[in-house]
């Protein structure tokens, strides 16, 4: 039990917390609602300067600071990796504006911010994912025109998605889409999951942690609420794949992973390493060996 | 079964705020039957096709579509949603620039498919079986079929304009000067082509050209406009052997011979 006086001097604490300006705040959380509301529903906000540049994840910074509070643990990754420069700032900005938690450890975090990827525990209910985005519209390298694209999101033709990917099999035999890889929320809406590899998209459908995408230069935020049905778009005889990697981690051993390419000298040797670095240090905590982490124990 | 025009348009008008862009045109298509629309520049054809095409709204008057279960539908009074389902599926647009009516940037098969996968084709080999089919019917390779139309010259981008608008076998085709820009060999075998989809495929059609022998060609019967009013319409071979407005008269007589 808190006495009065002590409320107020944790109200006065977090008034203006998290870097943000209460009005920014409110703004934010509005466009948030709305997004939880409208699954997939790209929704515009007053994007606000940001002090990085466009493009170093102003968006997710934005969401992130409007609905961080003090009790909520923060892990920040940039292409998988917690120690990457941008995750680095941006753990240490709201350690310095906010004064949170900051963590590494997947499931101790309450809010993930990211870039790339969907770590690769899979995520609990209660825990947040903050997607940094670049260009939120799907559509937008086929119709220019953000009149035309949200007219046919108004009226759901997303036949020019289709062409996309017809494209890509007439001209690599499969669909060579990677990364920012169109998915379907809830039969409605159809979303572009930021840049992150179709190998994560699985993850998004039926999630239990909430999924907030902003994109700040851009001025959208939208959501995928918990439990939300997120399907790839695809042909009947060209079905939606994942990428395979034909061998494990080469630190942890981890298969059925996303792996970086790493190169390790000038001759052309290079190694395969989790994406995700906390899934892959947990891993060698518990023992886990790989072809390459067992020579680098015995050094 | 054919007792029932296609479409009614009337007393259709379009203002450019002072200037008149059509005035007080009626008149009514037929299923299967083409409708040439000839004038010179400036006489609001291509105003009184784009009102009629809903690509333009009219300032006054009213064009209804029979629909395929048989009801009229007042075109303006239509919710968006189905205008725009109406246009990729039972019409056409053929553009004079085909630039406008393709999407250059993907390739030919691309092109032809994309109506099908707005109406939700979803199996990629289908979809390319029908576009290769249609672009035989237009005179286009198999072998050109994942080039792009950049790679094409402008009769074939024509043709594959002609083909991306009826691969979803509409029963309405709009074209715009369908010739425009293509030399006289090259124009003729367009024509022969179109002539014959238009038969084989029972299509009707409104062609707005200033090329009467286009208009000859092609149509059954034909409107003359002038500074936005109908002069005259009535079957082709009858105006164009017979006019009888003054302004007609000078328009066939202005053909030159070779």
């Amino acid at each position: 039990m808190s006495t009065p006086e002590q409320t107020a001097t944790q109200n006065i604490a977090t008034y203006n917390f998290a870097y943000l300006d209460e009005q920014t705040k409110r703004m934010i959380r509005r466009a948030i609602l709305k997004g939880i509301a409208i699954p997939g529903y790209q929704v515009p906000f007053a994007s606000r300067e940001m002090p990085m540049p466009y493009g170093w994840g102003t968006g997710g910074v934005q969401v992130t600071a409007a609905i961080i509070g003090p009790d909520d643990v923060l892990k920040v990754i940039d292409q998988g990796a917690d120690d990457t420069t941008n995750a680095v700032s941006i753990r240490n900005f709201f350690r310095k504006v906010a004064g949170v938690e900051t963590t590494t450890e997947t499931a101790k975090a309450t809010i993930m911010q990211t870039r790339h990827r969907i770590p690769e525990l899979p995520l609990t209910e209660g825990q947040t994912l903050v997607y940094q985005v670049p260009i939120p519209e799907p559509l937008r390298f086929l119709e220019p025109r953000e009149t035309e694209t949200r007219m046919m999101h108004a009226l759901e033709e997303y036949g020019l998605m289709h062409v996309k990917l017809y494209e890509d099999i007439a001209k690599h035999g499969h669909i060579a889409t990677t990364y920012a890889y169109p998915v379907k929320i809830e039969g409605r809406y159809v979303m572009d999951p930021s840049p992150t590899p179709k190998f994560d998209n699985p993850k998004m459908h039926m999630s239990p942690a909430l999924q907030l995408f902003g994109a700040g230069r851009e001025k959208r935020i939208y959501a995928i609420p918990p439990f939300t049905d997120v399907v790839s778009l695809d042909f009947e005889d060209h079905p939606f794949e994942v990428q395979k990697f034909d061998r494990p981690c080469a630190l942890c051993g981890a298969e059925q992973v996303y792996l970086d390419e790493v190169i390790l000298d000038d001759r052309g040797g290079r190694m395969f390493v989790c994406s995700d670095t906390d899934h892959c240090e947990s891993r060698r905590v518990d023992g886990h060996v790989g072809e390459l982490g067992a020579k680098e124990a015995a050094e | 079964m054919t007792d029932e025009p296609l479409l009614r348009v009337s007393s259709l008008s379009k203002a450019y705020g002072s200037r008149v862009g059509c005035e007080d045109v009626s008149f009514e298509l037929w299923p299967g039957e083409v409708l040439a629309v000839v004038g010179e520049s400036g006489s609001g054809k291509t105003t009184l096709l784009n009102c009629i095409s809903t690509r333009l709204a009219p300032t006054s008057g009213r064009v209804s579509y029979r629909m395929r279960e048989g009801a009229f539908r007042d075109l303006y009074r239509m919710s968006e949603a189905e205008r725009r389902f109406l246009m990729r599926t039972d019409w056409g647009f053929v553009h004079q620039n085909p630039a406008d009516g393709l999407r250059m940037a993907v390739s030919a098969g691309a092109n032809v498919g994309e109506r099908l996968m707005a109406v939700g084709d979803r199996h990629y080999g289908k979809i390319r079986e029908t576009a290769v089919d249609w672009l035989a019917r237009v005179e286009i390779g198999e072998d050109r079929v994942d080039d792009e139309p950049r790679a094409f010259s402008g009769g074939m981008r024509q043709r594959l304009q002609i083909a991306r608008n009826l691969v979803t076998g509409p029963r309405l085709v709009f074209m715009d000067e369908p010739t425009g820009g293509l030399d006289v060999s090259v124009q003729a075998r367009l024509l022969d082509l179109l002539r014959g989809l238009v038969n084989d495929l029972g299509l009707a059609a409104i062609v707005v050209t200033h090329d009467l022998a286009v208009a000859r060609l092609l149509s059954h019967r034909m409107i003359v406009m002038k500074d936005g009013q109908v002069v005259e319409t009535g079957l082709t071979d009858r105006v164009l052997d017979d006019p009888r407005a003054p302004y007609t008269q000078l328009l066939v007589s202005s053909i030159l011979q070779v």
